[in-house]
């Protein structure tokens, strides 16, 4: 008996070879992960380039459209593209290189990863849209991705910083010309920070299960009336 | 307040007149009761971790069972600031947690301590960076600094040993011992933090790193 047939959800035939680990992997070439040709085929005119690198295979869109293809990879039943496991962004050292968007797409019916890029010039705005409504899980990364780079994503529903406080004004902190210490001195950076009201970083339904209520399981709702009927 | 002092710049919250004497100054009794406080004091602290990395994970180590902090009768390890007496502070404090610990430090209740345990909580350690504090003495006062990267569970006892140290050493006849400070800008004896770094030799691990307080 094959693993494809005790996968839940698997979408590979009974008679798929079980997944082996792969081995003596060139750094460039080798096999495609096939929906690279599919998006090829797909959007002849928004793919850029495809590269394979370690065996893994990068398909690079014009950005304009690649909420488009990130769409279709997540919805078409050829594709199924469930699983968003990053949402990141590359800067080189070299000033005149685009800053990159990166995309980490699993599928786990078909067992494939497909890496997507969009390259954004630095002059221009930095903006792409967001996948938030295809992955939730999205929300975080793609605040994590401003954050850090001050890409925005169009579209967001909660566009705030994520990792630094709300109140920090020195700028995106992975970018190349940020330096290393901040931009301004240590008792300017900590007057800053003990000036910021951590209390006033979070919004108040954030905090209470109330507004959260018609999103719990069944159960959860049982006790959380129960509870709040005893107080 | 006297030029020289180490308190320079600070204003009293108490108003009351200052008046220093020797510690072994007081009466037979004094004494005799302040080894009695001091002894209950050191034996029976409730520590507030506040562990935020790697040392918190040697802080629990010290705490279960091989080492044992019940034996200094601090086993009780008290989650609500306001029931604690000795802050120890276990980790890295990104600035994003500086305006916390603060707070935790001002709700806890007189008589209290600090202990920063490890490297990164001492001075910022490795992480010379744009996020991290360098040193938690910028925010709070600290009474032990541990170095270690992370301490060993002894290194902390230790630490701790020298709390006991200098508890045992505290007199009531002290009145300035329970005075919070405060920075005083109006002050002539004042001087504001980035003169400080003007002023000051690099600090730490970096040529580039400055310290002072806010």
């Amino acid at each position: 008996m094959s693993i494809g047939r005790m996968v839940v959800g698997s979408a590979l035939p009974a008679d798929a070879p079980a997944p082996a680990t792969p081995r003596d992997i060139p750094h460039t070439g080798g096999p495609e992960n096939p929906s690279a040709a599919a998006v090829r085929e797909r959007f002849p005119d928004a793919v850029q380039r495809v590269e394979v690198i370690w065996g893994e295979t990068t398909v690079y869109i014009d950005p304009p459209r690649v909420r488009e293809v990130l769409e279709w990879l997540n919805g078409d039943e050829s594709q199924r593209y469930d699983y968003l496991s990053d949402v990141t962004c590359v800067e080189y050292r070299d000033f005149g290189r685009p800053l990159q968007v990166v995309w980490h797409l699993r599928s786990f019916p078909y067992r494939r990863f497909l890496r997507v890029k969009v390259e954004l010039a630095k002059d221009a705005e930095l903006q792409v849209e967001s996948v938030t409504d295809l992955w939730e899980g999205a929300n975080w990364l793609e605040r994590e991705a401003y954050d850090m780079f001050g890409v925005t994503f169009r579209g967001h529903p909660d566009p705030r910083r994520i990792l630094m406080w709300e109140t920090y004004n020195e700028g995106f902190p992975l970018r190349k010309d940020f330096p290393l210490r901040g931009r301004f001195s240590r008792s300017e950076q900590l007057r800053q920070a003990l000036t910021a009201h951590p209390g006033a970083s979070y919004l108040l339904e954030e905090l209470s299960p109330a507004s959260i209520y018609r999103d719990l399981p069944a159960d959860m709702r049982e006790r959380y009336i129960a509870q709040s009927s005893e107080d | 307040m006297e030029e020289g002092n180490a308190k320079v710049g600070l204003t009293r919250t108490a108003a009351a007149p200052v008046t220093v004497r020797h510690p072994d100054e007081g009466s037979w009794i004094t004494s005799r009761l302040d080894f009695l406080v001091n002894w209950g004091r050191a034996n029976s602290m409730w520590p507030m971790p506040f562990g935020t990395a790697c040392c918190a994970i040697e802080f629990m180590a010290t705490a279960a069972a091989r080492f044992d902090l019940a034996r200094f009768g601090m086993e009780r390890l008290a989650y609500s600031a306001r029931q604690a007496d000795v802050l120890i502070c276990a980790g890295r404090v990104p600035f994003k947690l500086a305006p916390v610990i603060r707070q935790i430090w001002q709700q806890m209740p007189q008589p209290k301590w600090c202990i920063s345990m490890g490297a990164c909580a001492s001075s910022g350690g490795m992480f010379d960076n744009y996020a991290v504090v360098q040193g938690i003495d910028t925010i709070i006062p600290v009474d032990v600094y541990v170095p270690g990267c992370p301490p060993r569970p002894e290194a902390l006892m230790y630490g701790i040993m020298m709390l006991h140290r200098k508890v045992m050493n505290e007199r009531m006849s002290d009145e300035r011992l329970r005075d919070e400070m405060e920075p005083d800008p109006t002050s002539r004896l004042y001087i504001p933090a980035p003169i400080i770094d003007e002023l000051s030799e690099p600090f730490g691990n970096s040529v580039h790193q400055r310290r002072s307080a806010p």
